[in-house]
């Protein structure tokens, strides 16, 4: 089996990710900072930005939050408390101008995401598409017909020059910079992102899609994202991201604040296929209104550590949030997924599903919570985890926290690890399917409840990367 | 001309976890022969099934085995199946997420590539439903996930078809279903077990031989062909039961 890293101790990357995904760019950058985070860095993103005060100030007090919380003391710690913050570059801006066309984006950068299919799929099937490469967004694209029903999509750094009223409104009322470290560090140092606005009962029917490439080593990618459907819209939002191959970890740390307000519906799809050098430590949540309805649904294939766990503030009457989930651990890879919804209002519902596989000594763990205040009485929730073992080296864990403060809440709860069956895959393999083929379907039939819920498109796509992990699989 | 032997099992044995369960059997089968094998539970049919596929736990541990004039006995499950090799199993497994349509696809891409006949892929398979009655939406269902007995049972012979295989071992696919069902897969097996091929019919219940009359019928006791005879020996067995059979065996051989 190939293997072209040449850190054995991130294990073994398929050799089509390399050539894929993997590849770098020479770095022709109009701005690199130097490694290294402190109130001078902060200051020098937010001038060379010029942004407004108030964000300014908000990057500062952001930054001393940063520096004085402690890490989180769950997940994979260990990896964690070696991050070496110091090595990290934490603003890097390729281009100085964004566009919209991609015959001005530099060449080497238009065939980094020419090889990555951006483009393609942009014309086939997408309303919009915005194209982050390191801290900016260098490409943006934007269907007219939705700019001409008042559709806002633009990069975060746009969308606070252009709409400072909206963005000041939302901006960091979900997720504060004090939430986590994290949280505080893509809050002093934020770049990039997507800003969405769609008013009021405008039905986007087009995934609009954003792709985030990192390409240099020791990165520290912080896009920002918010978006916003105003009452009875709804809206479709994709992300995809890759990175190349490197020794030593690069880092991805995002924040995504999501609101739904009275009636709106919003999807949110991530297909994460970093490369096994990244550490994405994202923080994702979302804020349902009255009758509203929130869907995240959330794929891991790559990174070397993912600590993710979209979740939904249920604040209306009625409101749902649906999590759907899948993680891939292959060798050398923790993937530290999940879920949390908080029930605040009556009547509302949940559900999250959780399916991991884990792989060649992959380590796959759900951590959940569902926590329903006293609040919301008569509302419901249904957990599902479903753990798929391809070997005896892979771990799989689960840890589901549930909090029912309100009488006459109705949660189910099912937690599930398989094998791999020999006999399931006898009974494939007598219907003249070689091992490999057979373990592959069964892998891609126990991943089919995410997999049917993605655009065709994703869906072949996800379906081509889940067998390039599982290829050579047995030993 | 002599005929063709599709199939030559001669002196096999076959163990699970070292211990002997088929213990010395023996079986020419010729081209557009239909065979039955017969015997009560635990006889050791289905662990001769197993083995002749390729089960990695069924070990046969002597004996020889030809496909065709092919050795079988060196190939794994998938090449022995790419072989010409069929095995309706006793107990259908269930592979959820995967439609049967496109479960059969991939099985025959797996012997076609890419070529006609998964072109023609989507006709075949309508023609096999309507042959086997079986509903559309089977198409679109997951693998065996929540299937009756019957539809499972239903679903093998559809595979069957759709694979045309020269052997075709069909373990129990009489059980569990009713008349009906019993008649539309009997007449699906006629229908479409391949008329120079050989198949055979592992049941222990002669009632299905009503359907598809054997060439010969094999009995089974404790691991041996104990006996066998024309289409005949089963209507005997059904009338005096395998206990009498049993005591006349046990009494030529003199145990
Ligand atoms: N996978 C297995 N593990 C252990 N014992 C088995 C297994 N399969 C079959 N056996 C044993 O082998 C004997 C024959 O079983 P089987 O081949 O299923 O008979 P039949 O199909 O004639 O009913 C029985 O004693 C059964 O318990
Ligand atoms: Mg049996």
């Amino acid at each position: 089996m190939g293997n072209i890293t040449t850190n054995k101790s991130i294990g073994t990357i398929g050799e089509d990710y390399a050539e894929k995904y993997g590849f770098h760019d020479p770095e022709e950058y109009f701005h690199k900072g130097a490694r290294g985070i402190n109130h001078e860095v902060v200051e020098m993103i937010s001038k060379m930005k010029k942004e407004p005060e108030w964000m300014r100030d908000f990057r500062h007090k952001a930054l001393d939050i940063f520096l004085s919380k402690p890490m989180p003391g769950w997940g994979d710690t260990e990896v964690l408390n070696n991050i070496d913050f110091d090595n990290i570059f934490y603003y890097i801006k390729p281009t100085e101008e964004q566009s919209d066309n991609w015959d001005d984006v530099p060449e080497y950068i238009k065939n980094t995401f020419d090889k990555l299919g951006v483009p393609d799929a942009e014309k086939k099937f997408l309303g919009g598409i915005s194209a982050q490469y390191e801290s900016e967004v260098v490409y943006h694209s934007f269907q007219e017909n939705l700019k001409k029903q008042g559709v806002v999509f633009l990069d975060m750094d746009s969308g606070l020059r252009e709409y400072p009223e909206i963005v000041k409104k939302y901006f960091a009322t979900v997720i504060p910079a004090m939430d986590n470290k994290f949280a505080a560090l893509n809050s002093a140092v934020w770049s990039g992102g997507s800003f969405i606005y769609v008013p009021p009962g405008v039905d986007v029917t087009v995934p609009l899609q954003a792709y985030f490439r990192i390409n240099a080593e020791n990165m520290g990618q912080f896009e920002r994202t918010l978006i916003i459907a105003d009452k009875g819209s709804r809206v479709h939002y994709i992300e995809g991201c890759t990175a190349p191959v490197y020794t030593t970890d690069s880092l991805h740390s995002a924040v995504v604040e999501v609101i739904a307000l009275d009636d709106a519906y919003i999807r949110y799809t991530t297909i994460q296929n970093w490369s096994n050098n990244i550490l994405n430590l994202v923080t994702k949540r979302a804020v349902a209104n009255k009758n509203s309805t929130i869907e995240w649904v959330d794929g891991n294939i790559g990174s070397r550590l993912t600590m993710k766990y979209p979740c939904v503030y249920l604040v209306g009457e009625h409101a749902k949030g649906e999590i759907l989930s899948i993680a891939f651990a292959g060798p050398g890879q923790h993937q530290d997924a999940g879920a949390k919804v908080i029930h605040f209002a009556p009547n509302t519902s949940s559900r999250i599903t959780s399916k991991s596989i884990s792989k060649a000594g992959g380590q796959a763990s759900y951590r959940g919570l569902v926590k329903v205040h006293a609040t919301a009485k008569n509302s419901k929730s249904s957990i599902e985890c479903d753990a798929l073992l391809i070997d005896e080296k892979s771990r799989s864990d689960t840890y589901p926290t549930m909090e029912i403060d309100a009488a006459n809440v109705k949660i189910e709860h099912e937690a599930r690890v398989s094998k791999v069956a020999e006999e399931q895959l006898f009974y494939l393999m007598s219907r003249g399917l070689s091992e490999d083929e057979a373990r592959l379907l069964i892998v891609n039939g126990f991943i089919e409840p995410f997999t049917k819920e993605l655009p065709m498109e994703y869906a072949v796509e996800l379906n081509r990367l889940i067998e390039l992990e599982m290829e050579g699989s047995v030993g | 001309m002599s005929k063709n032997k599709i199939l030559s099992i001669n002196n096999v044995h076959v163990e699970i976890e070292g211990k002997e369960i088929v213990k010395g059997v023996s079986l020419q089968i010729n081209s557009g022969e239909k065979h039955a094998i017969m015997g009560k539970n635990g006889s050791g049919k289905s662990s001769l099934a197993n083995a002749l596929a390729g089960h990695p736990n069924y070990e046969i541990t002597s004996g020889t085995v030809e496909l065709d004039g092919e050795n079988l006995l060196d190939k794994s499950a998938t090449e022995r199946s790419l072989a010409g090799l069929f095995l309706g199993f006793q107990y259908p497994l269930t592979i959820p997420g995967v439609t049967v349509a496109n479960f059969l696809r991939a099985a025959i891409k797996a012997r076609n590539g890419d070529g006609i006949d998964i072109k023609n892929f989507r006709k075949v398979f309508k023609e096999k439903m309507k042959l086997l009655k079986i509903e559309d939406s089977f198409a679109t269902r997951y693998l065996n996930d929540g299937f009756s007995g019957g539809e499972k049972k239903r679903l093998e012979i559809l595979q069957m078809a759709m694979l045309r295989p020269k052997l075709a071992i069909l373990d129990e696919t009489d059980s569990g279903l009713d008349i009906d069902a019993l008649k539309i897969v009997a007449n699906g097996i006629m229908e479409s077990a391949p008329k120079d091929g050989g198949v055979i019919l592992v049941t222990h219940y002669q009632r299905m031989l009503d359907y598809i009359k054997p060439d010969m019928v094999h009995i089974m006791i404790d691991g041996r062909i104990v006996k066998t005879g024309g289409a005949e020996l089963a209507l005997e067995l059904e009338a005096g039961g395998y206990d009498k059979l049993e005591t006349e065996v046990s009494q030529e051989v003199g145990v």
